[in-house]
């Protein structure tokens, strides 16, 4: 068996999924011919034949409205957004036409709408979001995000296998880094929608995050066991809805003192939930402030020097988490 | 078709036209008697257009209606009570009260259901299209839109997509000369709105669609198209909204002669005319026609009246869909109780039982 990349690990999911089940089928710019503006789909075309790999038009809402209609005919479509930014082009089709459909109508929604976020690989305003937020804070669709390789094969089968529309978000940095290769099961697995891990025990301090700011995390927990002494504890949320409150709140009980850290802008982001369910529920817990780490309230910027600056870094969180340990 | 199964299809045309208007007049007085909670879109004049091409429909095919399109989910076996129970927002209505007016739907009966987000629904009906070309079933969807909704970038992106897909799609647009205030003139600026379909790469034909004969015409031939493996076809079917937008707009944009002449052209009167001078329409069987389209609404009407309202403790209920099975619609076990979709999953119960009650209409 050979270690797979993250990227091949999407790619594995899509695949077994659509060989399992007839109703699964992937739809996107370029993802025919050409298998995808990162390969994804390479070889889908030749295997699964051009109807149940479409090459769309450049249009968003149509890829996403008939993926919505599809899943209203009991079909289990993939949409590809080409990169996560242009979701804003189908944003009505998702919350007010899929959000709402089984809220309203009583018929599910079964419809993964996936694709590429996050920075670092200098792609400038519209190449690398991170929209968690905005669907976050949405009734009626899940959000999921994969940090590793084995959670995003199982992450992703468990999404294509719900019920509910699911946005499942690919951090590009880590599609194909060397260090995330990882030997996978033979055998079908799923990694629930729901369920959030821990990555690092520790009983000095819980850090809260998802996606590629997991990797930051432990690696900042590293630094601050060699060099302070402090057991960190790092939760890898993996879903934010189902958002896993009960993993959240019990590791938070243990360390009493919370840094949260996302890649996304800091202001009405997920951490500002996050902070506000636990000081609501587990204040007298706390033995320190609600403490976050994010990218600073603007846009994500091109040149290396500004995006340096702008995503979370080790040096950040380790400084944060310092100030929040000496408290 | 035999003389006597035309005659027959003729009646019941000219009963799902008067139906609709009376469903929509009688809502009209639950408006003004303060009965209904929310906004009151009606189509007064649409009724050609909206039974006429839904008429040119057969089983496993879908509708995609817009909010004037009541005399579509008439013909496609949407119950009258289900509609009175969603106009007053009761707890058994199909949307639960959680949605108002014609935002209903149920895959089961082929009935998208819309968002006021016009056009967005075209871009669903590829979706279903999809489905049916995937399956080679050659079921059609006949998705409608107004001239308002013409403008948005779903219809462009929905037509382009068909065309380029050759979807099995019919786009029904019934231009009514005004989206809310905005007449057409400040909505598009070509001549006829069939002509988007040449840029599309689909035909595209313009009808009065205040003659109910010419509109199935039409769109029997969109259909026919469409239902070959053709792709997707347009028609326009040029008709006027006699009424404001919602029963809240006086419409006094409205120049009063331009009114008087849609007004005029009326398509059910012209439809009476036609099946009078066809010696299909005698005053004893129009008494009969009268007397039933009164007694379903008012059966729709005491029905609903006599639902209860929205339990408040369901109001954060219903958000996601449970896990299980989900079949193909229109497949063998979609009907199978083990299937998520096969009973609404939020009542239990299957998803037309508030259409059992219909009576056969050919009886007429």
């Amino acid at each position: 068996m050979t270690a797979v990349t993250y990227l091949e690990a999407i790619s594995q999911a899509i695949r077994e999924e659509m060989r399992r089940d007839e109703s699964v089928f992937l739809l996107g710019e370029d993802v025919g011919t050409y298998g995808g503006a990162f390969k994804v789909s390479a070889g889908f075309l030749e295997e699964f034949g051009p109807e149940r790999v479409i090459d769309t038009p450049m249009s968003e809402t149509a890829i996403i409205g008939s993926a919505v209609g599809a899943a209203l005919m009991g079909m289990r479509p993939i949409a590809e957004m080409q990169y996560i930014d242009f979701i804003t082009c189908g944003f009505d089709q998702i919350v007010n036409m899929a959000c709402k459909m089984y809220w309203r109508s009583g018929i599910p929604l079964p419809l993964v709408i996936r694709g590429p976020a996050g920075g670092g690989t200098h792609g400038g305003p519209f190449h690398s979001a991170s929209p968690e937020a905005w669907f976050f804070h949405t009734p009626g669709i899940k959000v999921v995000m994969p940090a590793t390789t084995y959670d995003a094969k199982g992450l992703l089968k468990a999404a294509i296998r719900d019920n509910n529309p699911v946005l499942y978000l690919e951090h590009k940095l880590l599609y194909r880094l060397p260090e995330l290769r990882e030997e996978l099961p033979s055998e079908d697995y799923i990694v629930p929608l729901g369920k959030a891990i821990i990555r690092r025990r520790g009983r000095h301090m819980t850090m809260l995050t998802y996606g590629a700011m997991v990797h930051q995390c432990l690696k900042a927990a590293e630094q601050l066991a060699s060099e302070d002494g402090l057991a960190v504890e790092v939760v890898d949320l993996r879903s934010l809805t189902p958002l896993d409150r009960q993993t959240i709140k019990e590791s938070v009980m243990r360390t009493n003192k919370v840094l949260i850290v996302h890649e996304d802008t800091l202001t009405g982001g997920v951490g500002a939930e996050l902070a506000a369910l636990l000081a609501e529920e587990l204040f007298d817990y706390l033995d320190g402030p609600i403490m976050r780490v994010a990218a600073p309230d603007a846009p994500y910027p091109y040149a290396p020097p500004l995006e340096m600056a702008y995503l979370p870094g080790v040096e950040r969180i380790v400084a944060v988490a310092r100030q929040l340990a000496a408290y | 078709m035999s003389e006597a199964e035309r005659a027959d299809l003729l009646l019941q045309i000219y009963y799902y036209m008067r139906l609709t208007r009376a469903m929509e007049d009688r809502t009209r007085t639950l408006f003004l008697q303060g009965r209904i909670v929310g906004g009151v879109y009606t189509a007064q004049g649409h009724e050609a257009t909206t039974v006429g091409a839904a008429m040119t429909l057969r089983d496993g095919d879908c509708i995609v209606p817009q909010h004037r399109d009541l005399g579509m989910h008439l013909v496609r076996g949407v119950s009258p009570r289900a509609v009175m129970c969603q106009w007053l927002a009761r707890g058994n209505a199909p949307t639960l009260g959680r949605d108002g007016q014609l935002h209903i739907g149920d895959m089961h009966q082929g009935v998208v259901p819309m968002i006021s987000m016009l056009g967005e629904s075209l871009p669903v009906a590829c979706g279903v299209a999809l489905v049916m070309k995937m399956r080679r079933r050659s079921t059609v969807v006949l998705a409608s839109c107004g001239d308002g909704a013409t403008s948005t970038g779903a219809f462009h992106e929905a037509l382009n997509f068909a065309a380029v897909q050759r979807l099995p799609v019919v786009f029904l647009i019934e231009n009514n000369g005004y989206a809310y205030s905005t007449p057409n003139a400040r909505q598009f600026a070509i001549e006829q709105l069939a002509q988007r379909a040449v840029a599309y790469g689909m035909p595209g034909e313009s009808v009065d669609g205040n003659d109910v004969l010419a509109v199935m015409e039409a769109v029997e031939r969109a259909v026919a198209h469409a239902r070959s493996g053709r792709g997707p076809a347009l028609v326009e079917c040029r008709t006027f909204r006699v009424r404001g937008h919602s029963e809240a707009d006086k419409a006094d944009y409205v120049p009063p002669a331009l009114r008087e002449e849609w007004l005029a052209r009326d398509p059910i009167k012209r439809f009476e005319g036609y099946l009078t001078a066809q010696g299909l329409l005698s005053a004893e069987r129009r008494r009969e026609i009268e007397a039933r389209v009164r007694a379903v609404v008012d059966d729709a009407v005491a029905f609903a009246e006599a639902s209860p309202p929205p339990d408040p403790a369901t109001v954060a209920d219903y958000v996601f869909a449970p896990d299980g099975p989900i079949a193909i619609v229109g497949e063998p076990g979609a009907t199978d109780p083990r299937y998520v979709n096969a009973l609404d999953t939020r009542t239990g119960r299957p998803f037309c039982t508030m259409s059992q009650v219909e009576e056969a209409v050919t009886q007429l």
